[in-house]
């Protein structure tokens, strides 16, 4: 069994519909963690120290939040910023991530064929998240493919697609957890979500 | 046994209390019929401790006003005003319906027309001590059944009057002794004497007692606040009697106008317990007056009257709830509860009788009838609510919501002083209701004048938070300045509201040490925050960045609130007392010993590193 450490970065959870359903799918125990950084960190100010303890005891880090502006929201940002440090997370000495698995969940208001060269998002979802997959990189992790929710809007007016959705990603936690799943077989999707639709 | 002794008879009623009503309770019966069963028990019939009841009853029945004075100042005018349909059609048909019916079933066994009307006019009326403490104690106030209820017994209250008026009317022989009702005055100025002593009550009550408590209150002796409490429901009582009117009536004028004041809750809190007392006193007393001999004399025509009285009044109470539509449950609880005869049968047939309306003969068994119908309203509530309630459960849609007279607050702040003041005005900003206790009558006047609505209390009492609405709150912020009265207070709420969140106010280290260990966890220490916000200032001032001197600062506040949990989950124990003063030294002196190890490690890659701007 390996450890899943989910961070959360979800300014208003109370008023979202996708997140807060899918954080309500997912059965914690004690080797499912999630860590909501909006919830322990009301004034932004992130303790290095603790977050990095709660890293090193994960075997796959799932980072969910909305994509706001193509990107995190920003206490997520100011997570990168500090908690990767130098010599922890990257750098001649910064291998305490070596090996560990990254997976970015996020919901998106624009539906799936705006992520396109012809949508008016004009990027695909990969293309923008290349920020994230080369952050995973450096830190010698393996950036899977991202499980992502489109169209928010309608999807949180859909209840039975949401319920689908929200299975899905806990049957892959418990995927995830299990180890029970090849890795290499994914890595060419553009989002994790292709690999049900086959 | 000699009876004369103040002090024994004290002892006999108190133990019987204390052993009847805690095991009544257990049972699931309720104190009220622990208490009658305590006075049937020590009375002359069964173990013969006290004697005669008459005047530990009139006495006793002093709880009753204070009862009616306690309603009064849950209810606000413009609440009653709301009431006033229901007090006078329901109350009214209530009491004429089932005058008419029990006058028609004393004339049909036999009795004049007079002797019947007296006796159905007097039997008539129910018990206020009896429905209002059940109901209470239940928690059924506030539900439809529960208003109606009270609705009918507050018109009760006010039909004694005239009832009064008419009793003497029907002498069918002349009276023993003329009725101390002054026949001197002509009708209208009896009028304007009632009008003007009640306009008195109304107006001292919005315009005199606030000051006047307010003045008191600042002398800060508890006792005196307590005399004055119990001088005024007093007072009050006395002034209606002169008048001619129910005492009864008059505190709960009182209560009302006295509902919308500062002292509210501390009033309640101060008259409740002799309430109680005395509520429970009346209670032993109407047990302990049972006529057992009468009642094996002749049992089938005691039970026989007993139970036609119950059901007549049932009905006619059935029959008015179901032309009010209350739902099918409600109707029975209110039917069930108003059901008996009341106290003011006592005192009625007394009057009766001296007016010689009705023979001492049939006053003793009809006493024995009343009492015999109070003793088995409590266990006729138990019938209902475990076999009657149940059955309509599956129609809980139906009913309509029940009427809420309450404006509990979710929340409630101890303590309005300079920091509970920044925590009340935060909530109240943004229109979180908060109810605010103090204790400093000063404040309480300067702050109301900017609108908020502050109570005056000490707030280390259960029965003050009781009142303030600690059962139905969500969470209670201890913000005094006195650490002795504050852990008071926090053991006070874990023991008697432990569904409450506490948030409490370290006024230093030590205090939050103490706090932390009675399970205490949300706490702030009143000048660490602000010490630590006036630190990084000076970061600043001497050049830092201001969110890398904020970020600085708020780590080292985690830090110490941190060292303050390590140094609470420390086992103090194992050494030898130490006084405050010394433990206070110690964790001074332990503090700054892990300031010495903290050492923040700022990352020269990350933006953390302390830097001066040009």
């Amino acid at each position: 069994m390996r450890n899943i450490l989910i961070i959360l970065a979800h300014p208003n959870l109370a008023n979202s519909q996708i997140n807060r359903t899918f954080i309500d799918a997912i059965e914690q125990n004690d080797k499912v963690t999630i860590h909501d950084l909006y919830l322990t960190y009301p004034d932004g100010v992130i303790d290095i120290d603790a977050e990095q303890a709660k890293l090193s005891s994960a075997d796959v880090v799932i980072f969910q939040h909305p994509f706001y502006w193509y990107s995190a929201p920003a206490i997520l940002k100011e997570w990168f910023d500090l908690v990767l440090q130098f010599n922890y997370a990257y750098g001649p000495k910064g291998n305490a991530l070596k090996g560990k698995q990254w997976l970015t969940v996020i919901t998106t208001g624009g539906s799936k064929e705006a992520y396109c060269t012809q949508g008016h998002n004009r990027f695909t979802i990969r293309e923008l998240l290349t920020p994230f997959d080369q952050t995973a990189h450096l830190c010698e992790m393996e950036f899977l493919p991202p499980f992502v929710a489109h169209s928010a809007r309608n999807l949180s007016k859909n209840p039975d697609k949401l319920k689908h959705l929200a299975e899905q990603y806990q049957k892959f936690i418990h995927e995830l957890q299990d180890d029970n799943f090849d890795s290499e077989s994914v890595s060419h999707l553009q989002t994790l979500n292709q690999r049900w639709e086959q | 046994m000699e009876h004369g002794n103040l002090l024994f008879d004290a002892f006999i009623y108190l133990c019987a209390a204390v052993i009847s009503v805690p095991i009544a309770k257990r049972l699931g019966l309720g104190s009220v019929l622990g208490y009658l069963v305590a006075g049937v028990l020590i009375g002359p019939f069964v173990l013969g401790f006290v004697g005669d009841q008459t005047n530990v009853m009139h006495f006793a029945e002093f709880g009753v006003v204070m009862m009616l004075f306690l309603v009064g100042l849950e209810l606000k005018p413009s609440l009653l005003w709301k009431m006033r349909g229901p007090i006078v059609g329901t109350g009214g048909l209530q009491v004429l319906l089932s005058t008419a019916v029990i006058t028609l079933i004393a004339m049909y066994l036999g009795l004049i027309w007079q002797q019947a009307l007296a006796i159905g006019m007097v039997l008539a009326l129910s018990s206020t001590a009896i429905v209002l403490q059940s109901l209470q104690e239940k928690g059924l106030m506030k539900t439809s059944a529960g208003q109606s209820a009270f609705a009918v017994l507050l018109f009760q209250d006010i039909a004694v009057i005239p009832m009064l008026a008419i009793l003497p009317l029907l002498a069918v022989t002349s009276p023993e002794l003329t009725v101390n009702a002054d026949t001197s005055q002509a009708g209208w100025v009896k009028g304007l004497i009632v009008a003007g002593v009640i306009a008195a009550i109304i107006f001292g009550g919005k315009y005199l007692m606030n000051p006047i408590f307010g003045f008191i209150a600042k002398s800060k002796l508890r006792e005196i606040f307590t005399a004055s409490a119990l001088l005024l429901v007093i007072g009050v009582a006395l002034a209606m009697q002169a008048i001619g009117l129910s005492p009864a009536l008059g505190t709960f004028i009182a209560g009302v106008v006295l509902a919308e004041s500062d002292f509210r809750h501390e009033l309640e809190s101060n008259i409740e317990p002799f309430k109680g007392l005395l509520l429970g006193l009346f209670f032993i007393s109407v047990g302990a007056g049972i006529n057992f001999e009468l009642l094996l004399a002749d049992p089938l025509v005691v039970i026989g009257l007993t139970v036609a009285l119950i059901i007549g009044k049932f009905l006619v109470l059935f029959l008015l709830a179901k032309s009010n539509k209350l739902a099918k449950p409600d109707a029975w609880l209110f039917s069930v509860a108003l059901a008996q005869a009341g106290e003011f049968a006592f005192v009625l047939f007394a009057f009766a009788s001296t007016s010689g309306v009705l023979p001492t003969g049939l006053i003793g068994l009809l006493t024995l009838v009343v009492a015999s119908s109070m003793l088995l309203t409590p266990l006729m509530l138990i019938v209902n609510e475990k076999y009657i309630s149940p059955r309509f459960a599956t129609h809980k849609k139906e009913q309509r919501p029940a009427d809420v007279i309450d404006e509990d607050n979710p929340i409630i702040v101890i303590g309005f002083g300079r920091f509970g003041q920044s925590v009340g005005r935060l909530l109240l900003a943004n229109n979180v209701k908060a109810t605010v206790l103090d204790h400093d009558a000063s404040q309480i006047e300067m702050v109301r004048k900017f609108g908020f609505k502050v109570y005056f209390g000490e707030g280390e009492s259960a029965e003050l938070l009781h009142s303030a609405g600690a059962d139905t709150a969500q969470a209670i912020v201890v913000a005094v300045d006195n650490v002795d009265s504050s852990l008071n207070i926090v053991h006070m709420v874990q023991k008697h509201f432990p569904h409450l969140k506490i948030l409490a106010r370290a006024i230093n280290r030590l205090h939050a040490v103490e706090l932390h260990r009675l399970g205490v966890n949300e706490i702030e220490r009143e000048t660490m925050a602000s010490g630590a916000e006036l630190g990084a200032k000076a970061l600043v001032a001497l050049g830092w960045q201001s969110n890398i001197a904020y970020r600085t600062s708020r780590l080292f506040k985690k830090h110490d609130d941190q060292s303050v949990l390590e140094l609470a989950a420390f086992n103090g124990d194992e050494h030898e007392y130490i006084s405050k003063t010394n433990e206070a030294r110690r964790l001074l002196e332990e503090t700054l010993k892990q300031d010495g190890t903290w050492q923040h490690d700022a990352d020269e890659h990350a933006w953390e590193k302390p830097g001066k701007l040009k």
